[in-house]
């Protein structure tokens, strides 16, 4: 178990080694596995891996949101305020959602509905919550809203529809449904990913000054970590189900330690270095997650691999062995998942150091080298 | 949307054109005609050329064709060869009869059909929603006269529970006065009878249940498979994101836009009702539009069959119309013009 230095009052969120799992037809999906982390009122947290390493699951999963009956936590705790949200009754966490916990989803152009109007789709979230508000009060505070998330002609957006409006002005619309009462913590479940790339970034920018204005706490959810670098304070990398590395914002990207993140720094393109360095794609696939296998998840596609971990799974760890472990707020030391993590020129190199060869390749070779002399003996 | 309504209106003309010539063909390819329906089969040659030179027959057929287009043109539908009574006051007299048939069985789909679809999503894959689709799949097979005639002896002859044939007890009522034929409307509205109003309802179940099952179960599978492809939509997942409740949910959010389907089934099953509905009025005597074109294609009588089939024609497309901008009322994303 971790041990953490900071006093409980300063953790909004804690969620303490969640597991959730799906049964589907080729067997029981391990989606996401065993994962701790924490995160402090007003923080703005990344979750970053590739599609299907768990990240929306675990948001969808903090939301008692998975979809029913396929999708089951299968262990753990999500403390939200002080209370465990998967012990709440089903009514008491739906007053929770939307009220003090709110989800911006990933493709505005499906997420509202088409046949209502913008205004019924937020002013009832509103009255959802607070049966005493007026009509009057709702409509005013849907009108607030819309200016302040800097929708154009306001009045006039809220008595139209979504399809009349474009995908950057739907994100918009979502977002202020998600601020329509002041929540505490805002998941942002690749609110970028549908949108045109010019659009991304206000996007962005919105979704950072509106946490900054109402105190919220964001966990931003994405693939791209080029999307988390201005925003965040703090970046989990999720790989196959579990965190992989943890560490500020600064911290990761100046000296990533898991192979897993190098890799994910060398495949984003980079104006600012000047330099025509190709873009290293990282070999292979995610693992098929039905399988418990032994090891390191990442090993097989891993040029840092060793025999170690093709067997034995690597806790997560503080990197600075000695110094005090803070997993949370802008003070968070920087924890590994991996028995032979990069350094910081291998890190820069995108390989390992010469010398080291993967035990993926060294089996490989082995392989190749048993076949090669199976068939020298063939006549 | 005017202009959308008066271009649909519009496009009546070329439907009916079609329609009226395709059945004037139709039904003088049949064998036989008014006359021998009329004077028997053992009547002399004379007669039948005396006959039909009086209704027009001998005439060639495009002249009898262009007769009677004009005088359709003219308002005139012309006269049933059998009664000689006026097709249009026929129609107008029997016509209530279906209205009120068609709108009961409707309601019997809709009452139970929707919910019942609904119920079955939710529960995908449930013992119920296996029964539901065994239930919807044997009301589709079950022949009408068969159900007619099962609910007639269970709960007319058996139980004595309902009436069986006609719309009303003219022992007790006698409806000659108002003389509109929408006997519910007249019970209820303009003699304010109670007992009288809930005779002709009870007159009413039996004949609705009937005629009401082929659609219910119709209605019960579109609003399962639409229900079951919205609640997979973002946009549900969005409504549960917000706190809402699950009743809120489920009808400003699932059953809003699977709606959309379920009323283009609901009108194209109220269009085909109201072509009146042969075997049940049949076998509960009740004097609606489908006997009586039945009854004057048995008799091969041709002006009743072609006025008749195009009033229904022009009503089918009058529903449909209905439909259409009931759809602009439930998809705003749909604008005429």
């Amino acid at each position: 178990m971790m041990t953490f230095d900071e006093p409980a009052a300063e953790r909004l969120l804690s969620v303490e080694d969640l597991s959730v799992e799906f049964s589907s037809s080729s067997g029981r999906v391990h989606a996401v596995n065993r994962i701790t982390f924490e995160l402090a009122p007003h923080e703005t947290l990344g979750i970053v891996g590739e599609s299907g390493c768990g990240k929306s699951v675990t948001s969808l999963a903090i939301m008692g949101l998975l979809p029913k009956p396929a999708g089951r936590i299968a262990g753990g705790q999500v403390i939200f305020d002080g209370t465990n949200l998967l012990t709440l009754k089903p009514d008491e966490m739906r007053d929770l959602r939307g009220r003090d916990l709110a989800m911006v989803f990933q493709d505005p152009m499906t997420s509202l509905n088409p046949v209502i109007t913008i205004e019924e789709q937020l002013v009832e979230v509103i009255r959802a919550h607070d049966s005493k508000v007026t009509k009057a009060a709702a409509h005013q505070r849907a009108l607030d809203l819309l200016e302040l998330v800097g929708i154009p002609n306001p009045k006039e957006r809220l008595r139209g529809y979504a399809h009349q409006l474009s995908g950057g002005m739907r994100q918009r619309v979502m977002i202020a449904i998600a601020l329509a009462l002041n929540p505490k913590l805002i998941i942002a479940d690749e609110p970028t990913t549908a949108l045109d790339v010019t659009i991304q970034a206000q996007i962005l920018e919105l979704i950072q000054r509106v946490a900054n204005e109402s105190g919220a706490a964001v966990m931003l959810i994405t693939h791209d970590l080029g999307v988390v670098a201005g925003m965040t304070q703090r970046i989990q990398v999720m790989y196959a189900g579990r965190i992989v590395e943890t560490a500020t914002t600064r911290e990761l990207f100046a000296h990533p330690r898991h192979p897993y993140t190098v890799g994910l720094l060398r495949s984003i393109p980079r104006l600012d270095l000047g330099d025509d360095r190709a873009l290293i794609p990282i070999d292979g696939l995610p693992p098929d997650m039905t399988r418990e296998r032994a090891g390191c998840p990442f090993a097989p596609r891993c040029a840092w691999a060793t025999e170690r971990c093709l067997v034995e799974d690597p806790e997560l760890v503080s990197v600075t062995a000695g110094q005090r472990t803070v997993s949370s707020g802008p003070g968070a030391t920087h924890r590994v998942a991996c028995w032979n993590p990069a350094t910081d020129d291998e890190a820069a190199q995108g390989v390992p150091a010469s010398g080291h060869v993967s035990a993926i390749t060294a089996a490989t070779d082995a392989r190749v080298a048993a076949a090669a002399a199976i068939l020298a003996d063939l006549p | 949307m005017l202009k959308y309504i008066v271009r649909r209106l519009l496009l009546l003309i070329p439907i009916l054109f079609g329609l009226s010539l395709f059945i004037i063909v139709f039904v003088h390819a049949l064998p036989g005609d008014p006359c021998s329906s009329i004077l028997g089969e053992h009547t002399s040659p004379d007669r039948l050329a005396a006959c039909r030179h009086g209704l027009g027959l001998d005439k060639p057929l495009y002249q009898q064709y262009f007769d009677y287009m004009n005088g359709l043109i003219h308002g005139n539908f012309g006269i049933s060869a059998t009664n000689r009574v006026s097709v249009l006051d026929s129609f107008v007299a029997r016509f209530p009869a279906t209205v009120e048939l068609s709108l009961a069985a409707m309601l019997v789909a809709i009452g139970i059909g929707v919910p019942l679809g609904v119920a079955a999503a939710k529960r995908q894959g449930s013992v119920f929603d296996n029964f539901a689709t065994v239930a919807s799949l044997i009301g589709i097979s079950i022949p009408i006269f068969f159900l007619g005639l099962l609910l007639a002896y269970v709960f007319g002859v058996w139980l004595h529970w309902l009436p069986t044939l006609g719309r009303v007890n003219h022992r007790l009522y006698d409806f000659t006065g108002a003389g509109t034929n929408f006997l519910l409307w007249e019970s209820l509205v303009i003699n304010r009878n109670i007992p009288e109003f809930l005779d002709v309802v009870s007159h009413l179940i039996l004949p609705a249940i009937a005629l009401g099952t082929i659609p219910l179960a119709v209605v019960a599978r579109i609003t399962r498979s639409a229900v079951l492809e919205v609640l997979n939509e973002d946009y549900v997942r969005t409504a549960r994101a917000k706190g809402l409740t699950n009743r809120r949910i489920d009808s400003r959010h699932v059953l809003r836009n699977a709606m959309l389907p379920i009323a283009t089934i609901i009108g194209l099953q109220t269009g085909l009702l109201l072509g009146g509905a042969v075997l049940t009025e049949t076998i509960f005597s009740w004097g609606g539009v489908g006997s009586w074109l039945f009854q004057a294609a048995v008799d091969k009588d041709f002006v009743v069959i072609q006025s008749g089939t195009l009033i229904l024609a022009t009503l089918f497309v009058l529903v449909n119309l209905t439909v259409d901008i009931s759809y602009a009322y439930l998809n705003p994303r749909i604008r005429y013009s």
